[in-house]
This record gives C-alpha cells, sequence and structure tokens, in this order.
C-alpha cells in the first residue's frame, strides 16, 4: 500500500479514497464519512512530513472502519437503530493503535446490526451490495468493509470475526481476510457480540499489507483482561516444508462444485510451491455449527441486556411505565435477527434447559477442541473453503435464520477453539463469483498462515 | 423437543422484550428450526468432559484497586442518556 512520504501526499492519498467513495456510493459500503476530519488529519501528517519529524508506519494511509468500533469522530451505530445517534464516548484500542501509527479513517462501513448474521442485510440501514455482482450479498457481517476493500477505495479495512465475520465477507469479494488467534488484539471499545469468541482484524488486498496491519493493533491491552502478550513480529516467518491438510469433511455434499473446485485447485498450487498437502478428516467439525449457535447467542443474550433505553442509545417513547421502556426500547431498537439470537440465548442458558444445551455445548467445545489439537499432531495448517457456496442473491435466505447459519459452518468451528484463521482469494467460479480459501492453524500460528498465502501471491 | 407459544412469551419475558401478536408464530417456527438443529449434540457423549468457557482457560484476572484516569467524563457520559435532570438520569414512574 502507497504510504506518504516527500513525493506522495497524505492529502492525495485520503483525497482519492474519498472520491472512490463516491464513485462507488451505490455499493453501500459505508454508514458515514469522516471526511472533513480525514482531510484534516493528512494536512497534519504532510505538515509534519515537510519539516522532517518522525511519521507513523501507516501515514496518511486511509482505511475503513467497521462501524461497531468506537471512536469519538461520528456516531457509532453497530448498524442498529438502537445506537443510530451514538457519539461515542471513547477510542477503541485498535482504533488508537492505528491513528497513532497514521493511519486515517475515512469511514465507518456497514455489517449487519450487532454484528449478527452473514450478508449485511440484517443493517437497519440497508445491505450492502457484492463487489463483483451488485445482485448479490457482500457477505458478513463485516459486508461493507469487505467490499470497500474489494473495490480499491481503502488499502486496508477493520473488521470483527465471531464466527466468520470477516472470513466470509472476504471470500465473497477475493480479498484477504485475517481472524487472528483469540485475544491478540484488544476488544477494548469494540461493540460486544460474544466475548469469548470475537476478535478484531483486518481486510486487506496483500498478505504484507495484512502483516502490517495486524502487527500493529495487536498486544496486550490492561482494558481487555483476555488479550495475550504480543506475540505478533514484524516480519512473516519461512513457511518452507510446512504441511498441510485438506479438510475432506468440508469437501463433499452440499458444498458447491464451483466452491470445491477453486480449493483443489489451491491445494495444487501448494503442492507446486514445494508444500505437502494431505488429505484429513476431522468427524467432531459437524458439530461445530451446533455448539457455536448454543454458546454465542447465549453470550449475545448477556452482552445485549445492556440495552435498555436508560443511559445511551434508543429510548422508546411508547412507555408507561419502566418495564415498558425497557421492553418496548428492545423491541423497536433491534432488529428481528438480534431478537431472535437473545431469545434462543436467553432459552438454552434458563431454568431447565441450562445442562441439556449450554453446558453440553461447552463440553463439545473441548472435544472439538481436542479433535483439533489431534489434527495438529499431523499436520500444521487446515486448508477447507470459507463457506459453502459463493456470494448468494439478496433476500434468498433472509427470512430462514437456520440456512443463513449454515453459512457458517466451515467458519465456526475456529472461533470455538480460539484459533486463528485466514480468507485468501482462491478463485473465480465459472459465474464470475470470488471464492475463499481458509488456511488455519493452531493458536499462535497467525503468521504462518499468512506467510503461506503469500508464497502463492502471483502463483497461476 | 418443539417450542411452544408459552415458551415464546416466557423467553420475551426473560430477555425484556415486547413481542407483538403477530410475530409470535413465525417466531415459533423459526426459534423451533434453531433448536431441532443445535439439539444434534445429543448425539455426543460428553459424559465427563470438562466444559471450556473461555479458550485460555483463563479465570479471575486482577488488577491493583486503583483509581485510574477513565478518557471521558461525567458530562460526556450523562449526555448520552435521553433525559437528565442535576447529573440524574430520568426514567418513567417504577411503581
Amino acid at each position: 500500500m502507497k504510504i506518504a512520504d516527500k513525493n506522495t501526499k497524505a492529502v492525495d492519498l485520503v483525497r482519492e479514497a474519498l472520491e472512490k467513495a463516491k464513485q462507488y456510493e451505490d455499493y453501500h459500503c459505508f454508514i458515514s464519512m469522516n471526511e472533513a476530519r480525514a482531510l484534516e488529519k493528512a494536512r497534519e501528517i504532510d505538515e509534519k512530513i515537510a519539516k522532517g519529524e518522525k511519521v507513523g508506519r501507516l501515514a496518511g494511509v486511509p482505511y475503513a472502519l467497521k462501524d461497531n468500533y468506537l471512536s469519538p469522530e461520528g456516531v457509532t451505530t453497530a448498524a442498529a437503530k438502537m445506537l443510530d445517534n451514538f457519539p461515542a464516548p471513547i477510542t477503541a484500542t485498535a482504533v488508537k493503535k492505528l491513528e497513532d501509527e497514521g493511519a486515517i479513517m475515512i469511514g465507518r462501513t456497514n455489517l449487519d446490526a450487532y454484528a449478527h448474521g452473514s450478508s449485511t442485510e440484517n443493517s437497519y440501514f440497508g445491505p450492502t451490495a457484492n463487489a463483483y455482482d451488485k445482485e448479490r450479498v457482500a457477505g458478513g457481517s463485516s459486508g461493507g468493509s469487505a467490499v470497500a476493500v474489494a473495490l480499491g477505495i481503502v488499502p486496508f479495512a477493520l473488521g470483527s470475526d465471531t464466527g466468520g465475520s470477516i472470513r466470509q465477507p472476504a471470500s465473497f469479494n477475493g480479498v484477504y481476510g485475517v481472524k487472528p488467534t483469540y485475544g491478540t488484539v484488544s476488544r477494548y471499545g469494540v461493540v460486544a457480540m460474544a466475548s469469548s469468541t470475537d476478535v478484531m482484524g483486518c481486510f486487506a488486498k496483500t498478505a504484507d499489507d495484512a502483516n502490517l496491519v495486524m502487527d500493529i493493533m495487536a498486544g496486550k491491552d490492561p482494558k481487555d483482561s483476555t488479550t495475550l502478550d504480543k506475540f505478533w513480529k514484524e516480519d512473516l516467518p519461512d513457511p518452507k516444508g510446512k504441511k498441510i491438510g485438506l479438510i475432506t469433511d468440508f469437501m463433499g455434499d452440499g458444498v458447491d462444485s464451483e466452491v470445491v473446485r477453486c480449493v483443489k485447485e489451491y491445494a495444487e498450487k501448494l503442492k507446486k510451491a514445494g508444500y505437502e498437502v494431505e488429505e484429513i478428516s476431522i468427524p467432531m467439525l459437524k458439530y461445530g455449527l451446533a455448539i457455536y449457535y448454543i454458546v454465542q447467542p447465549a453470550e449475545v443474550a448477556s452482552n445485549l441486556s445492556r440495552y435498555d433505553g436508560v443511559r445511551y442509545g434508543f429510548r422508546s417513547s411508547k412507555t408507561t411505565d419502566l418495564d415498558s421502556l425497557y421492553q418496548e426500547t428492545r423491541n423497536e431498537g433491534f432488529m428481528p435477527e438480534n431478537k431472535r439470537r437473545i431469545l434462543v440465548g436467553n432459552y438454552v442458558l434458563s431454568s431447565g434447559y441450562f445442562d441439556a444445551y449450554y453446558l453440553k455445548a461447552q463440553k463439545a467445545r473441548t472435544l472439538l477442541i481436542n479433535a483439533y489439537k489431534d489434527a495438529f499432531k499431523k499436520v500444521d495448517a487446515l486448508l477447507c473453503p470459507v463457506a459453502p457456496a459463493p456470494a448468494f442473491k439478496f433476500g434468498e435466505k433472509i427470512n430462514d435464520p437456520l440456512a443463513m447459519y449454515m453459512e457458517d459452518v466451515m467458519s465456526v468451528p475456529q472461533s470455538m477453539a480460539g484459533m486463528p484463521s485466514i480468507s485468501v482469494p482462491a478463485g473465480i467460479t465459472k459465474d464470475g463469483l470470488p471464492v475463499g480459501a481458509q488456511l488455519s492453524g493452531w493458536r499462535g500460528d497467525d503468521q504462518m498462515l499468512l506467510a503461506i498465502a503469500k508464497s502463492l501471491e502471483g502463483v497461476e | 423437543m418443539s417450542i411452544t407459544r408459552e415458551d415464546v412469551l416466557h423467553l420475551a419475558t426473560l430477555s425484556n422484550i415486547s413481542i407483538a401478536e403477530d410475530e409470535i408464530e413465525p417466531l415459533i417456527k423459526k426459534l423451533d428450526d434453531i433448536v431441532g438443529y443445535i439439539s444434534q449434540l445429543d448425539e455426543l457423549d460428553t459424559e465427563g468432559v470438562e466444559p471450556t468457557y473461555q479458550c485460555f482457560d483463563m479465570e479471575n484476572v486482577w488488577r491493583n484497586d486503583e483509581i485510574e484516569d477513565f478518557e471521558a467524563n461525567r458530562e460526556d457520559l450523562l449526555a448520552l442518556t435521553t433525559e437528565c435532570e442535576d447529573h440524574q438520569i430520568k426514567v418513567p414512574k417504577v411503581l
């Protein structure tokens, strides 16, 4: 990506990004723009460069921010009516770290409200169109960020991934999507979805760009007690000789033949590049989605209990007493999918069902993690598709929650295990839609995955 | 296992969400689909398996009980509420 220096003005980089954002307005990547502040910040950076002062590693680089990261510039909506007038009083740690290195946020991108969804159709502000076909979805929940990078508006954008929300839209739009090891990047200042699997990551066009952004964002944050000590290094490791397991459980029934073809071709490229690729079966993976759709709604129900219309956010006017204030505010402020997840979450947590669902799922999660541990005794990384099919048409799944959940079947198991997983552009279907290959590794092996992907960049 | 009308109303109460009459029937169907799907975990033998609530087995993470500067002040935070008077958040009558 282009970084501002004596020959490249930050103002020009930011202007170009803003112009492209306008040019592609009909895709609806953005919920709000940050034009005035972005240009002001670019001028400050140009002045520093002119004076010979030190600037950061992302000096003048425009980026797009998923609208569930808090920062005082504009409002943070999480694409929900509940927060459509919420001027955040704090700044997310990830945003602060990027801004300290000179990155410039040009706008806030669209998502499924509260990141609940796999298409960006659950946004209160309307859906985002796919970068390759305007009649199809962007994927989700970080759809706006994926499309903004795919269209070349910005060189990188931030997303959050709880069960595939970075990887699936990256796959649908032919860009890199990085979901790091759980705890790599601080969750402080990001609207919480499911706290035990929420991770902050990014979209980019190259492995090196993604690596730079992640290196800046990663590290311990006293404001998020689950953050890990920084393990991310500046340079990618040498991936030579790594053994990769192609997961057969995700290459058969129910998977689109063009997706299978693209991922098989990616596996062939890996072989040609000198990697050992072998087939592997992990039968436990088939339970990943059921585990996720118990644990995640339970955590959602808990995290979203804070939206009560009292301290901040939307407050319904149809109230007569305190109880109706809570109930009407939550009825009007949440999207239907938010409400379904809260209801399911409270179902699996409620008296009489807790052992059968929630506790059972957390035990099954242990079995899933053990199955991954066994797999990594045989291979260094795992390869599979990101989603069962390429981008689908608007309206195809929006009224069938279970069909929408199936989108996540190949991306949630890694989330439940806290593992890193990236989506890498792998090919294009005969209908012209991008398909991603998903590389997953054991915790802490994030950069090895990027290094493997990088070694195939430009290989036909 | 099937979700009933009473289940939906009970969950709405637990969740503090008002649900309109015409939303109940579609919700029964959708929640039933979801619960039917997640029930497949019944196939798994989890006897004697410890649950994983947190991937890194972290438990309580302590810090010193010291006052730290917060980036927002009292006025900033109170400005976020719909109704406020004399540094107090106003809500409708409780009783």
